[in-house]
């Protein structure tokens, strides 16, 4: 059975005439949406500002040449995806190869054959939507920071060292809450507070990497750096305790189980990378900090604070925090006490 | 004899539409006679790059309409600006006859 393609929106780039009026007409006799440019700056310009779900890019071009879009495609994150056949005369075989080598998704020769234009147009449409699948399916299971990194270098075990933040957070006496009510209603009760605390991760530019039970690890500044993760990292640890706050609200309305929290985080070097098996890995963050982390936000049970953060990420924070030095403090598998600060708003 | 490769050109109707052809070989008719005096001026300036640029669409727009004369012949002097020798001898005046007898074949083909 043939599926009936959905109509797709192209952009034809060429700048002859005929050959664009030839294109653009065979593919809207072919049910698609069409939009032409002369040359290739006319044409970047367009696949910047409007979203194409293919482009048939001509090689031999004024001002800017298709080499030049081709590459200006592929080096731009958000660009990257959509799929370039390139159109050339027969006698330009070898650019085509080299475009082909570069990443161009297909090629035709002109005159183009309507045949073969429908043919490789479908099928390159059809890739697309299976790799936008993809994508979907890799953002649902990892986070998008992930994904993309593995879009785009391809999946291998191995940890490199980063600079980050690593956020720890835990249900207090979730133990006991489990325990006292039905499975159904304990699996709704953390669904609902893990997307909340997802959001306050991610709007943060933060990615989890890890749920256990009721716990959940946060990486702020990793697979990609950013300057300010230890800030991300608290403000994402206020926000999260400021939407429990709401949650909680809410469950006492309607006579439901509330909820606390202990949240620890901790930064400096740490290794980051895929960790398991060719056929089952996460992404995940390994080390000292890592561990000093977690310890921190066990410690929150002693301090009776719900967010503490180690001196690193302090030194991270702009003056708009309110900040509690805790003084030193002694953990396991540490040889030094470590100075800890309570955070609020 | 046919400058008109005729199964070419019924295919290119049947892709792009039967009431579509005359519009298509009215753009050429118009752009075609712009390219010859791109390369006229180019020779004389002897730009042997934008010699080759008009040649090269001489030569896909012909083949586009299923003209093989016209195409091979500007396909020899797209060769020519490509390896920059602009001696071409009178090959754009043969060119340009071919484009001539090439243009009203395709009148007719329109009616």
């Amino acid at each position: 059975m043939t599926a009936i393609p959905e109509p797709a929106k192209l952009l034809v780039i060429d700048d002859n005439k005929v050959n664009r009026i030839v294109l653009s007409r065979s593919l809207e006799q072919q049910g698609h949406v069409v939009e032409t440019a002369e040359n290739g700056e006319e044409g970047l310009k367009k696949i910047r500002t409007q979203s194409f779900d293919l482009v048939l890019l001509d090689i031999e071009m004024p001002i800017m040449d298709g080499f030049q879009v081709l590459e200006a495609c592929l080096n731009d994150v958000d660009l990257r995806q959509i799929p370039i056949i390139m159109t050339s005369a027969m006698e330009e075989l070898d650019a085509v190869v080299k475009c082909v080598e570069l990443g161009a998704e297909d090629y035709l020769t002109k005159p183009v054959n309507p045949i073969l234009l429908r043919a490789r147009i479908n099928a390159s449409l059809e890739k697309k939507r299976l790799r936008d699948e993809h994508r979907k399916l890799f953002r649902t299971f990892a986070t998008k920071e992930v994904a993309e990194e593995l879009l785009r270098t391809g999946f291998s075990l191995g940890g490199k060292n980063v600079t980050a933040s690593v956020l720890f957070a835990d249900i207090r006496a979730f133990t006991t809450i489990a325990e006292s009510q039905e499975p159904s209603e304990t699996i709704d009760l953390l669904n609902g507070y893990f997307s909340l605390m997802f959001d306050a991760i991610n709007n943060n530019g933060g990615s989890v990497n890890q749920m256990v039970g009721d716990g959940l690890m946060a990486v702020f500044g990793a697979p990609l750096f950013i300057e300010e993760h230890r800030e991300l990292a608290v403000r994402a640890a206020l926000e999260m305790l400021d939407q429990l706050k709401v949650f909680n609200i809410q469950q006492a309305a309607q006579n439901k189980t509330q909820i606390h929290i202990g949240i620890g985080i901790a930064s400096g070097n740490m290794i980051a990378g895929y960790t398991g098996t060719q056929s089952r890995a996460i992404y995940t963050c390994n080390g000292d900090t890592v561990n000093l982390a977690s310890r921190i936000e066990s410690h929150t049970k002693v301090a009776l604070r719900p967010l503490l953060i180690d001196h690193n990420t302090r030194m991270g924070l702009s003056d708009s925090y309110h900040l509690e030095d805790l003084g030193p403090a002694l953990f396991k598998g540490k040889q030094h006490p470590v100075n800890i600060f309570s955070v609020s708003r | 004899m046919s400058k008109i490769d005729l199964n070419t050109f019924n295919l290119l109707k049947e892709t792009t539409g039967a009431d579509f052809i005359s519009e298509l070989i009215d753009s050429f008719l118009e752009d075609a006679p712009n390219l010859i005096t791109q390369m006229r001026s180019a020779l004389a300036n002897t730009d042997a790059d934008s010699f080759r640029r008009a040649a090269h669409s001489m030569k896909s727009n012909a083949a586009t309409f299923g003209a093989m004369e016209l195409s091979a012949l500007a396909r020899e002097l797209e060769i020519f600006g490509r390896d920059k020798n602009l001696k071409i001898g009178n090959r754009l005046d043969v060119m340009e006859e071919s484009f001539h007898q090439t243009a009203n074949q395709l009148k007719k083909l329109k009616a």
